[in-house]
């Protein structure tokens, strides 16, 4: 397959080709047009124009995490660059596989401060799994195969590769690499049997056992979902999840407690606190799941299931930490837990537990009155939408976290959230990016009146692309996760969390091309859902809440899971200096 | 992993750890980045392309921390896409250790004569020379070089420069 060099910019769009790559993020600049004439002259891969480069990247992210295919962006050099970083780290945190193509000033130029020039690779060393800067055309295509392999095997994340614009027009052959065996990148993807076994002897004589899953589980694919079903269903273990776990275990099951952490279910976090075994598979121990971390959970023997072996006994030490992929070793864990003639645990006592602090209903709210409250407004938005099993993304802030609390998920895949990052404007672009690998669903972006302004440009995007995503948001003119904690912290003292001069979202959406609604209160709520539902194109609804309304249950800053805030009325106003800090 | 079950946190230690790494551009940022970024020590670091025909460079780090900084460390260095192996010399066994200094010496008289008989006692040989000052090389142990260092400020000190550690494992085994 040896044929006639061509130019580093048609061994990219070829390699690309190769990978099966068909949709690309992007936007043009002065260092990638001949990368842009060779995508012109083939018709094999859809470019997708955004209007911000962090769109892209986020675009990209949100059609890998609803895929589970890598996504890949293109962006110039200098400021196309530093534009994606914020996404590129999003991506790092979340472990979101996405290659970034980024054009770089020609090799002669580079450190002379030349024009658009930055150190992509300097800048991007810390918030990508990997990057290269590619200085011979004739490594140019194996590159672009290594770094989706990086990309995309063992823990995924995003791999940068800039390109100088000499090697793209510089000719060399392409050829497609046989099986990229990469000669130091090998991620063990089976997990120890010995520990594993170990594992199962803690499981099979626990009396308070409890599954806590995480993003590992998506990330392992669709069948770790399944895998994680069957393990529940023969060890009979309560399952709780991590905010990027959501999905993993259907919400519907009577074994899942909801979400654990900051703001999980009281069921969750006092189940994590009081379990005498623990099996982590595919979380990381974050601090916004463990709280305090010396009062986490003390008395349970905790079990590690990690691809990455740097997560384990990094935040909390663990009695057994397996290195593999999550779906291998759940799978050898049914196996051998099968072969030992184990069956589901009946845990009367821990259920019965369990079932008292379900009874606290640590989510019921009360619905009184026209206005809105936020918590309902998401409930009503999942009632009508369910059927659909819509594709839901999220800003950052109490709307997310009301998103996770209130809208169950059945199925992996449906929940795109920037987790670790934590990025306002994350949700507009990776709908976006949601709606391209999936045409034919209902994606809806669960968004605030402050976090969509973030990235409010890519509207642009979806009317030009015809997507018909949907934006819901839930303004309460505040940046309400900013003032919930100025309410915890700084006795109210609002300082610059206010929305003030908001654009009329029913306007702005006109303005770009779409449908836009307004909900001012309670007996509009269900009707304009539906409207929002049946309009076809894009739609915007600015759905108007309870403005003071904040995010309960809640484990404080420097708080263990079982010092819970249930309520508004446990808020006293103020933290020590030591969890101020903690934040 | 098993070792994992052991950890605790308890005192600093000092680790001389050995990594083979793809001698490509940026893989020393990369290590050090990595120290810097999530607040880990270098005490000392030594790089060199050990084997030229496969592009492999050995790095020689000595950092501090307690037990579980020291293992994520290890586990973070092995998660760079360039690093072949890491190596904990401290945990494996017996290993020899090497640090080489050049020190510059200015003086007349007494003092010139007794830093060139100290440099005898200290093995190190003196590689320049002129009238009134000396250039030695010594070799050995830090705390060799740390101790000749310290003879020679009283006799006219100008400069020192040091290499940093090497370290390889004692025996007929390799990395």
């Amino acid at each position: 397959m040896y044929g006639e060099p061509i130019p580093g910019a048609e061994i990219i769009v070829q390699a690309l080709i190769d990978l099966g790559v068909e949709v690309v993020f992007g936007y043009p600049g002065g260092a990638v047009l001949p990368i842009y004439d060779a995508i012109f002259k083939q018709n094999r891969i859809r470019h997708i124009l955004v209007r911000h480069e962090q769109g892209a990247a986020h675009a990209a992210e949100g059609y890998a995490r609803a895929t589970g295919k890598p996504g890949v962006v293109l962006v110039t050099s200098g400021p196309g660059a530093t534009n994606a970083v914020t996404g590129i780290a999003d991506a790092m945190m979340d472990s979101i596989p996405m290659v970034v193509l980024t054009g770089q000033v020609a090799t002669h130029l580079i450190g002379n401060d030349a024009f658009q020039e930055c150190d992509t690779v300097g800048i991007t060393r810390h918030c990508s799994k990997h990057n290269y800067l590619v200085k011979d055309v004739d490594r140019l295509g194996d590159v672009i195969h290594e770094a989706f392999y990086i990309a995309t095997n063992g823990r995924p994340g995003p791999v940068v590769v800039d390109i100088p614009k000499d090697i793209q027009i510089a000719r060399a052959t392409y050829r497609k690499p046989a099986k990229i065996e990469h000669k130091t990148y090998r991620p063990t993807i089976k997990g120890e049997l010995a520990d594993i076994e170990a594992a199962i002897e803690l499981m099979a004589n626990a009396r308070k056992p409890i599954l806590y899953t995480g993003g590992g589980i998506i990330n392992s694919g669709p069948q770790a979902a399944q895998l994680l079903r069957e393990l529940q269903r023969v060890t009979g273990f309560p399952v709780t999840s991590t905010l990027m776990g959501l999905g993993g275990f259907p919400a519907t099951s009577p074994a899942f407690l909801g979400m654990l952490g900051m703001h999980g279910t009281y069921e969750a976090n006092l189940a994590m606190h009081d379990s005498d075994v623990m099996v982590c598979l595919g979380a990381r121990f974050d601090d916004r799941v463990t709280g305090r971390t010396d009062a986490f959970a003390p008395n349970a023997k905790k079990i590690h299931v990690d691809i990455d072996r740097s997560s384990i006994n990094k935040n909390i030490m663990v009695d057994i930490g397996i290195v593999g992929d999550v779906g291998r070793v759940m799978e050898d864990m049914i196996r051998i837990w099968k072969s030992k003639g184990l069956t589901a645990r009946k845990l009367d006592d821990w259920w019965g537990q369990i079932n008292q602090w379900r009874a606290r209903q640590c989510l019921a709210f009360r619905q009184e009155g026209s206005e809105i409250l936020p918590q309902h407004a998401i409930v009503r938005l999942f009632e009508a939408t369910k059927a659909r099993e819509p594709i839901i993304t999220t800003e950052v802030g109490q709307h997310q976290m009301w998103a996770a609390q209130y809208f169950g998920f059945d199925k992996p895949n449906k929940w795109l959230t920037s987790g670790g990052l934590g990025t306002m404007g994350y949700g507009l672009p990776a709908a976006i990016g949601a709606q391209l690998g999936n045409p034919n669903a209902l994606v809806i972006d669960i968004a605030g009146e402050a976090s969509i302004l973030m990235n409010i440009q890519e509207m642009s995007t979806a009317k030009q692309f015809e997507l018909p995503v949907k934006v819901f948001i839930l303004n309460n003119e505040y940046m309400g996760m900013v003032r919930q904690w100025q309410d915890l912290t700084y006795e109210g003292r609002y300082a610059h969390s206010y929305s003030e001069a908001l654009p009329d979202f029913v306007k702005l959406a006109e303005a770009y091309g779409w449908t836009g609604l307004r909900i001012n209160d309670i007996s509009e709520l269900d009707a304009g859902i539906k409207t929002m539902i049946e309009t076809p194109g894009p739609v915007m609804v600015d759905c108007r809440v309870a403005k003071l309304e904040n995010c309960f249950p809640m484990v404080p800053s420097g708080a263990a899971h079982n010092e819970m805030l249930l309520g508004p009325e446990q808020v006293v106003g103020a933290l020590s200096e030591a969890a101020q800090a903690l934040v | 992993m098993s070792k994992a079950h052991t950890l605790t946190i308890t005192g600093i230690e000092r680790h001389t750890l050995s990594i083979l790494v793809d001698n490509e551009a940026g893989v020393l940022a990369r290590v050090i980045g990595l120290f810097s970024s999530r607040g880990y020590n270098i005490d000392s670091l030594t790089v060199a392309e050990v084997t030229h025909d496969r592009g492999i460079s050995r790095i020689t780090i000595v950092t501090s921390g307690t037990p579980a900084v020291i293992e994520q460390i290890k586990a973070q260095l092995e998660r760079l896409v360039p690093v072949h192996s890491v190596a904990d010399l401290t945990v494996q066994g017996p290993h020899v250790e090497r640090e080489m200094a050049l020190v510059k010496v200015a003086g007349a008289g007494d003092k010139r004569v007794e830093a060139l008989r100290l440099a005898d006692i200290y093995r190190a040989r003196v590689v320049d020379a002129t009238t009134s000052s000396f250039v030695f090389e010594v070799t050995g142990s830090s705390e060799k070089v740390d101790t000749f260092i310290d003879l020679m400020r009283e006799l006219g000190l100008i400069e020192v420069v040091r290499t940093g550690i090497v370290a390889i494992a004692r025996g007929a085994s390799g990395l």
